[in-house]
């Protein structure tokens, strides 16, 4: 390629962030270049600078942030030294964004279509009628269904993967020069981030934009990026074109990362014992919604049950009538073979303390306002009567146990640790009170994967160790091949299919688990053209909601 | 649009109680205030035989019950009974010259202070933190920090000394409209000033409040002007919380004005009622109490309608 393809040029920039009374810096001198119909993957995990370098690219920093150095040059113009009127003639225009949650980045107050038209109007692209017209012929390209109609609703009234095609149309709308994706696809369910996936593809290449594509997830890249870009804490750490950093990574960082997906249990052996929580027939129902539908599985001590299914398929609803927080219309929770009071506040103390449940947001899990001492030493003190001494022996053992040293951690606040740090003591919570089966809801779908996996490895020491039960919740198939020893699959409140791993991993499967399983990205580059071909031919559904 | 005026209706039928609950309330408080209609009108010449002929004559003897089912029924059929001051005039026709002249300084007064506060609002969320901004922060702070009738005082110091308009707002029989605009413009001026500040501040909260969302950035980011950025994008979203306190001050601007009233000699429900509440005419407390709570439950529920109305995700379910 010759120089005059360059459309994006970025020299040593540096970007601060401001912290209290002091600037620190966010992103340490990275260099990017992309030539005209390039796609460029950004990827690392979270604090990277990932999304602060994409919006750097539109010459733009958020409130709390600046660019500090080096040069943003935009097909000759610099936009570090360029006018706000400048930039913002730019922005839309030539250089468009598309936002991780889309459902969150429309506008609930206006149509999707009044969204659409207003770039292309206010810039001057074309008319109102022109772009409407625009619109609902990209919405056909992005394969949206009624194209014709669904412009005309609102954002609310549309599903996420949908939002995040029509958030691609409209980025499009003015035909850019370039696109920064940041994360379109993190919020997705498998299944729906397929669609997205191939529609984003599609697209980019039809129009010859060039992207930068922002995410943490590396299959992913693999199939959207011409060239990949590792970051670690605002540093650079190798670019290289998809295949040689796919095979052949240099750096250790990425060969690391590369390794993630490498944890697999040991194989347990088939439950002799009898369950220590069943589920019989359970039936479930917000107000008038139904959301369970006659659901029955066991969980066996020392066995890891994992719940899948996408996003509404009533798994977390599944954990709150065992946990008695929502009381069945029909069926019974048994626990060591006794029924369970379908509400919490009717079982006995012990009841409660043998069910633990450790929660996907640790952030919000913890009360920010008291220290790890009082956060652990809650349920042991509640449960089990530990007084002065005892209970900080408890504590400090406890934190030796989730691998935090206890004297530098006891009293810290949870805004003190990372987000690791945090789910680990929502572990030391769950623990405190010596369950015999715990719930674990998402605990790993907000974390980074090498953070991650140092989760999955603790939880699976923890439960050897104390013969504990697992139910995990999880939408991811990794963490599932990981970490289970039984799967159930889930889909509209009702149990698709379920049984030990090796068996549902192996085919043949129920149709709609076949969906889930082959809709998991892998890390081979052809894998998205490859799953769309074979899909075709058989006439499969592109996804679950076609 | 069903659910809107299920809302509305059941929202009626809310207020209908809640007007029961406070002609209860004021029936009561008026019991507790020393003394009664017969007392108070023949002060020093209260000799124990006439104050039982006046209580025996108006009704006066009988047991507060009786009393206030006498007149609940009445109310029930649209009869607030008669003036006990002004023997035999009807309440009803006592209260309608002056609830014209309240409705008529309190649309005046809003026609001035919702357009300037909103307009105002949206300037200081657009140049935050400019001069501009702490100007007219201050400017409005100082304005409520003071008292009303020393703002009156202020305004009648300024502008009615130096003859510009009157001091004195009471209107000749037969004024016209330009007329009374011209006579009342003091007092609403006073109002306005009053009721600005704290609508201007929500509105800025509430724009400034939504500054942060995604759908915020992304306007930016398809290279909106920050005027559209705010008035298209952010005050959609912030209608609610302001309608709601417009809504408050609308019901100030018709329940809390005695003071101005009274600075400006102007002839309003707030000055009647105390004056009636001196005299222990009770009817026409009753009656002014329960137009005042008929005010606020109106207004509220018109907030609340305007909420409503302004968000797609509960005028759109799907």
């Amino acid at each position: 390629m010759t120089k005059k393809d360059v459309l994006l040029n970025i020299r040593g920039l540096k970007i601060e962030g401001k912290s209290g009374d002091d600037w620190l810096a966010i992103v340490n001198g990275v260099n990017l270049t992309l030539h005209r119909g390039e796609v460029l993957g950004l990827i690392g995990e979270s604090g990277a600078g990932k999304s602060t370098i994409g919006l750097a690219a539109m010459g733009f920093a958020r409130d709390g942030c600046r660019i500090s150095d080096g040069v943003i040059e935009f097909d000759g113009t610099d936009l570090r030294e360029a006018s706000q009127d400048q930039l913002r003639r730019l922005r839309g225009k030539r250089i468009a964004y598309v936002a991780q949650s889309a459902a969150a980045s429309f506008n609930p107050a206006h149509k999707l279509m009044d969204q659409y038209c207003e770039a292309p109007v206010r810039h001057g692209v074309m008319s109102r009628s022109q772009a409407e017209k625009d619109a609902v012929e990209l919405y056909r390209k992005m394969q949206l269904p009624d194209p014709e109609g669904i412009g005309f609703r609102f954002p609310h009234q549309v599903s996420g993967g949908q939002l995040q095609r029509a958030m691609t149309a409209m980025a499009m709308s003015c035909r850019p020069d370039l696109i920064i994706f940041d994360e379109p696809t993190t919020a997705l369910d498998v299944t729906t981030q397929i669609e997205v996936l191939a529609a984003i593809r599609d697209i980019v290449e039809q129009f010859g934009t060039a992207a930068i594509y922002i995410t943490h997830d590396l299959a992913v890249v693999a199939q959207m990026a011409d060239r990949i870009k590792i970051l670690l804490k605002g540093d650079e750490v190798e670019e290289a074109d998809t295949e040689t950093m796919l095979s052949a990574p240099k750096d250790d960082y990425t060969k690391s990362l590369w390794a993630v997906r490498s944890f697999q249990r040991a194989e347990q052996a088939a439950p002799r014992d009898k369950p220590v929580v069943s589920l019989r027939n359970i039936s479930a129902a917000y107000g008038p919604v139904k959301v369970l539908d006659d659901i029955s599985f066991d969980i066996h001590p020392r066995r890891t049950v994992a719940v899948v299914g996408e996003s509404g398929s009533g798994k977390s609803t599944a954990a709150r009538v065992i946990t008695g927080l929502l009381p069945p219309t029909r069926g019974e929770v048994l626990f060591d073979g006794e029924a369970l009071p379908p509400d919490y506040r009717k079982r006995t103390r012990d009841q409660l303390r043998h069910a633990q449940m450790i929660y996907q947001m640790a952030d919000t899990a913890l009360n920010p306002k008291l220290t790890l001492r009082r956060l652990i030493g809650r349920p042991a003190q509640m449960y089990l009567g530990l007084r002065g001494r005892a209970l900080t022996e408890r504590i400090r053992e406890l934190l030796d146990l989730i691998e935090l040293e206890p004297d530098q951690y006891i009293d810290r606040l949870p805004s003190e640790l990372s987000g690791g740090q945090k789910q680990r003591i929502g572990i030391a919570r769950a623990l405190a009170a010596e369950p015999r089966f715990i719930i674990c809801d998402e605990v790993t779908s907000a974390l980074d994967q090498i953070v991650a996996e140092g989760i999955l490895r603790l939880l699976d020491k923890l439960q050897s160790e104390f013969n504990l039960a697992y139910m995990f919740i999880t939408h991811d198939l990794a963490t599932v091949r990981a970490i289970a020893d039984d799967v159930v699959v889930m889909q509209k409140g009702r149990v698709v299919e379920q049984g030990p791993k090796p068996e549902m991993f192996a085919p043949p499967h129920e149709p709609y688990t076949e969906l889930l399983l082959s809709s998991v990205p892998e890390m081979d580059p052809d894998w998205l053209t490859k799953l769309l071909e074979q899909r075709s031919r058989k006439g499969l559904p592109q996804s679950a909601d076609q | 649009m069903a659910h809107i005026w299920r809302m509305i209706a059941q929202r009626l039928g809310f207020g209908l109680l809640t007007l029961f609950v406070v002609s209860i309330i004021i029936f009561g408080a008026t019991e507790l205030l020393p003394g009664d209609f017969a007392q108070a009108v023949l002060g020093q010449a209260a000799t124990p035989e006439a104050v039982a002929n006046i209580r025996r004559e108006l009704g006066l003897d009988q047991p507060v019950y009786v009393r206030y089912f006498d007149w609940l029924f009445g109310v029930m059929q649209g009869d607030f009974g008669t003036s006990l001051a002004q023997r035999g005039r009807p309440v009803s026709e006592m209260i309608m010259s002056r609830l014209g002249n309240t409705f008529f300084l309190a649309i005046y007064a809003a026609a001035m202070a919702v357009p300037l506060a909103l307009t105002l609002g949206v300037l200081v969320a657009l140049w935050r933190n400019s001069l501009f901004d702490r100007v007219a922060n201050s400017t409005a702070l100082s304005a409520i920090s003071f008292p009303e009738f020393f703002v009156a005082y202020i305004l009648i110091f300024v502008l009615a000394q130096s003859g510009y308009f009157p001091s004195m707002a009471r209107m000749p029989a037969g004024a016209d409209l330009g007329e009374k605009l011209y006579r009342a413009f003091l007092p609403a001026l006073t109002l306005t000033l009053v009721v600005t500040a704290h609508m201007m501040r929500m509105t800025r909260a509430a724009i400034i409040n939504l500054l942060a969302s995604p759908y915020i950035e992304m306007a930016r980011l398809k290279g909106m002007r920050p005027s559209r950025v705010i008035i298209r994008h952010a005050l959609p979203n912030a209608i609610a919380p302001i309608a709601n306190v417009v809504a408050i001050n609308l019901a100030y601007l018709i329940t809390g004005v005695v003071v101005v009233e009274v600075v400006f000699v102007y002839p309003g429900l707030g000055q009647l009622m105390v004056d009636s509440v001196s005299r222990r005419d009770i009817p026409v407390v009753q009656a002014i109490a329960l137009i005042f709570a008929a005010a606020y439950v109106l207004l509220n529920l018109t907030a609340d309608v305007i909420s409503t109305l302004s968000n797609p995700r509960l005028m759109h379910r799907t």
